[in-house]
């Protein structure tokens, strides 16, 4: 637990006893936003402390909840968008919004049931934009099978972010006997990737200013819902942890896995699946495909005897139909991801560092 | 990916580390000058499966790593102006100088804005008149080309909102820097292949007769590297000291003469400070008299710089590989990419940063 | 440094007196300055950095370097030689 002395209402950052990497930055950085090590410091230590959580709880993408009036367990989550440009190739920030929240409630077994939207909006927007995105946020809910029930509208001066911000909260109820999390994670189980990785994240930086390339890439933005539920009935028990792939990428996903499980874990760089046109787009400007974000991928980790029947269930479900199995939980290296490369060797993944920056060199 | 994935082949590699360790009877040290060679070695775990009486040492080819601390507290100065516009390459924007960095600067208000390529500052100038757009144009020679080009083009359209903060570095002033030191443990280089690609191969024929060390023009993917290193080990058992191309596909001798032409009237050789090394004489490019005008350290005052190293920072030692980036205390420790203390650990081809990003399990259970 | 990457001319113009070539990478393709490729001609394959070619890549050297690869060892191999001599090894000119 983290100490913090309380001085007029204003919290002191010098009495905070765990190393503080907040003191470098004074202020927010836009990596504090993407997902990797800014990230989950920020909420380590600021956010969590002051919220009064627990340090030895694993993240997870959504949290589970005892109804105090019993019942089901539920499953509740919320997330934020802010990308820019708001409609992109194959989507638009309205779907991201839906199934962002929608994946997050899926990973914990939970069957979402309904969402609160809340728009900041920025003065200026155009109708027609707000039309199209909330059009796609309706039938985004329509295939997700969830409820677009409770909401809130804001309107800000003009900030050049792109027009709007939506912010999605749900809910939804986790079957009995279903339970995952990276404390059911043991060494041996077998690590899957249901699909290519890439997409989302090489589709929008296609239309960054100054990065701008043409290609055929498009958003993998889905509710995973449904593939869910068909891996949890393929082998009852067997699914021990899933995460959905966002910002971070699929790097940023196994570290997490791996710190939370506090277990090794080991991967073939040549089994994870990269379309053809992400590595190129990669290329030349010197990122890492496994740092680039996903809104339709999941990793499972499932309990080997297990894995080929999981498998199978995947693969017949159109949104895991080109899964893998990509590596393995290992009882070495705690808390540290290693890949084996093309040539053999061995290298540490680490979480990227905060936004994901094309270089030269 | 044509031309990548060939040069990729895992069954070929193993030819060539079985070559490699039959061939060799005895200890051989290698540099390879380019960061992006030492980013592909240290990511395929190249160091990793050679034979252990092979020692690979890290250059300094990292021109992000290399770039004088006050050009870059310079840039910062410019940066933090409200009347600028500062346009980098990605590598360049967590670079610590003395007091800040590009992100911070951004994050207190500073336009600061990634380009892929130069040129895209100029568009940016274009549509922005009111504002005076800055690039840093840093790196080696293989960057120089486009620095110039965007140079002469923003001359062409009669820009006077575009100006460049020029900061070159060049390879061979480099080598012979580190092959005169008295001390020296490199038994053989690899050339940098793009730079050479630009540049030609005839500058390294002086240093090859010099300090009699071979020199072999490197590429970047595994198979590449490892044809570099296999030639270059040939030549030491061999006894001989000779410049070979092992990248012929993308350099030829003479190297690219139209560009080499526009880096002659764009721009000037000078001295240059290498950061963590020292003034290497003659060994920068500068802006020409000639386009004087467009040059940003011309049209900007920029005094009061307090330019002061961390001086816990061993990152010189490293880029002239009398250290590896392990054996620094502060290594993994007070020193990390989230909290850099010296260039090498920011830019993603730093040795530090690339032994920190891969870090070989052994070099983990060493911190 | 000098990240380079290969790909093949698709289509050359000029802008404003500046020869420029839509390059395809494999899947996507990117505008790039071909100033420092005056004989490059489209179905050429060239190696960009930073938004410029800064050379054709030449598909027989490229061969020729596999092949070279593909055979290291292969003399070895026929005279029988024993792994870990030390011995010479085969097929190398500078």
């Amino acid at each position: 637990m983290v100490d913090h002395v309380e001085v007029d209402g204003t919290v002191d950052p010098a009495a905070w006893s765990c190393p503080m990497p907040l003191r470098d930055h004074p202020r927010i950085v836009t990596g504090h936003g993407g997902g990797g090590r800014l990230s989950q410091e920020l909420i380590e230590h600021l956010f969590r402390p002051a919220f009064g959580g627990a340090t030895d709880d694993p993240s997870h993408d959504s949290v589970v909840l005892e109804m105090p009036t019993g019942g089901d367990r539920l499953a509740f989550s919320t997330d934020s968008y802010v990308v820019t440009p708001v409609v992109f190739p194959g989507g638009t920030i309205g779907d991201l919004a839906v199934n962002g929240t929608v994946n997050d409630l899926a990973m914990s077994g939970a069957i979402p049931s309904a969402l609160s939207v809340a728009f900041i909006l920025e003065e200026g927007l155009e109708l027609a934009t707000l039309g199209l995105i909330a059009e796609s946020m309706g039938r985004a809910a329509e295939v997700a099978g969830v409820r677009l029930v409770t909401g809130d509208t804001k309107v800000v001066e003009e900030r050049d972010r792109g027009g709007l911000t939506i912010t999605t909260a749900g809910f939804g109820a986790i079957a009995e006997g279903v339970s995952l999390g990276p404390r059911q994670v043991r060494p041996g189980d077998r690590i899957l990737l249901s699909g290519p990785i890439g997409e989302h994240g090489m589709a929008i930086m296609s239309l960054r200013e100054g990065l701008e390339f043409a290609s055929e890439l498009r958003t993998d933005s889905a509710p995973l819902t449904g593939l869910v539920q068909a891996m949890l009935a393929a082998a009852p028990g067997a699914v021990h942890a899933l995460r959905d792939a966002t910002r971070g990428g699929f790097a940023a996903v196994l570290c997490e896995l791996a710190e939370g499980a506090k277990t090794g874990l080991e991967y073939d760089e040549r089994a994870v699946p990269v379309p053809e046109a992400v590595a190129s787009a990669c290329s030349f400007l010197g990122l890492d495909p496994t740092h680039v974000a996903n809104e339709g991928k999941l990793v499972a980790v499932v309990a080997p005897e297990h894995a080929e029947t999981v498998l199978e269930a995947m693969r017949a479900h159109p949104h895991g139909r080109d899964a893998v199995l990509v590596g393995e939980v290992v009882d070495e290296h705690h808390g540290i991801v290693v890949a084996r490369t093309g040539l053999g060797a061995k290298r540490v993944v680490d979480l990227p560092l905060g936004e994901q920056l094309p270089r030269i060199c | 990916m044509r031309y990548l994935d060939e040069f990729n082949d895992p069954a070929l590699a193993r030819r060539q580390f079985d070559a490699i360790a039959e061939l060799v009877t005895r200890p051989w040290a290698l540099m390879e000058v380019c960061g992006g060679q030492t980013h592909s070695i240290v990511r395929n775990g190249i160091d990793q499966l050679l034979p252990d009486e092979v020692r690979l040492i890290h250059g300094p080819g990292c021109p992000v790593c290399v770039t004088p601390l006050e050009m870059i507290d310079k840039a910062l100065a410019i940066a933090a102006r409200d009347d600028t516009i500062f346009c980098s390459f990605g590598d360049m924007l967590r670079v610590p100088g003395s007091h800040d960095d590009l992100f911070r600067i951004r994050s207190n208000g500073g336009d600061v804005r990634v380009v892929y390529s130069p040129l895209d500052a100029v568009r940016i100038a274009e549509a922005n008149p009111d504002k005076q757009v800055v690039f840093f144009g840093i790196g080696f020679e293989t960057t120089a080309p486009a620095n110039a080009m965007t140079v002469v083009e923003a001359r062409r359209r009669s820009l006077t909102n575009f100006s460049m903060l020029v900061s070159h570095v060049l390879v061979p002033p480099a080598i012979a820097a580190i092959a005169s030191a008295p001390d020296s443990l490199v038994d053989a280089y690899l050339a940098a292949g793009h730079v050479c690609t630009v540049m030609g191969t005839e500058e390294y024929d002086p240093l090859v007769a010099r300090f009699g060390v071979p020199i072999v023009v490197t590429g970047f993917e595994p198979l590449d590297v490892l044809e570099g290193i296999r030639r270059a080990l040939i030549q030491l058992e061999e006894g001989r000291a000779e410049l070979e191309n092992a990248y012929p596909r993308a350099v030829a001798r003479t190297g690219n003469l139209a560009a080499q032409k526009v880096l002659a009237d764009v721009f000037e050789v000078c001295d240059r400070a290498w950061r963590g090394i020292g003034v290497i004489p003659q060994s920068g490019w500068r802006l020409s008299e000639a386009y004087r005008d467009l040059d940003a350290e011309y049209r900007f005052e920029v005094d009061d710089l307090h330019v002061e190293e961390s001086p816990l920072c061993r990152s010189g030692e490293v880029l002239q590989g009398r250290i590896r980036p392990n054996q620094c205390e502060q290594f993994g420790i007070t020193c990390t990419p989230r909290r850099p203390l010296g260039a090498t650990m920011v830019s993603s081809e730093g040795a530090c940063a690339a032994y920190y990003q891969y870090r070989r399990l052994d070099v983990l259970q060493e911190v | 440094m000098c990240l380079g990457v290969p790909g093949r001319i698709v289509e050359i113009h000029d802008d404003r007196g500046t020869a420029m070539a839509s390059i395809d990478f494999g899947g996507i393709s990117k505008e790039v300055c071909l100033a420092y490729l005056p004989e490059a001609e489209v179905g050429d394959y060239a190696l960009v950095h930073v938004g410029f070619a800064i050379t054709r890549i030449d598909e027989a050297s490229a061969l020729e370097t596999l092949e070279l690869i593909n055979s290291i060892g292969n003399l070895a191999e026929e005279l029988g030689a024993e792994p870990g001599t030390g011995a010479s090894p085969s097929g190398v000119q500078p």
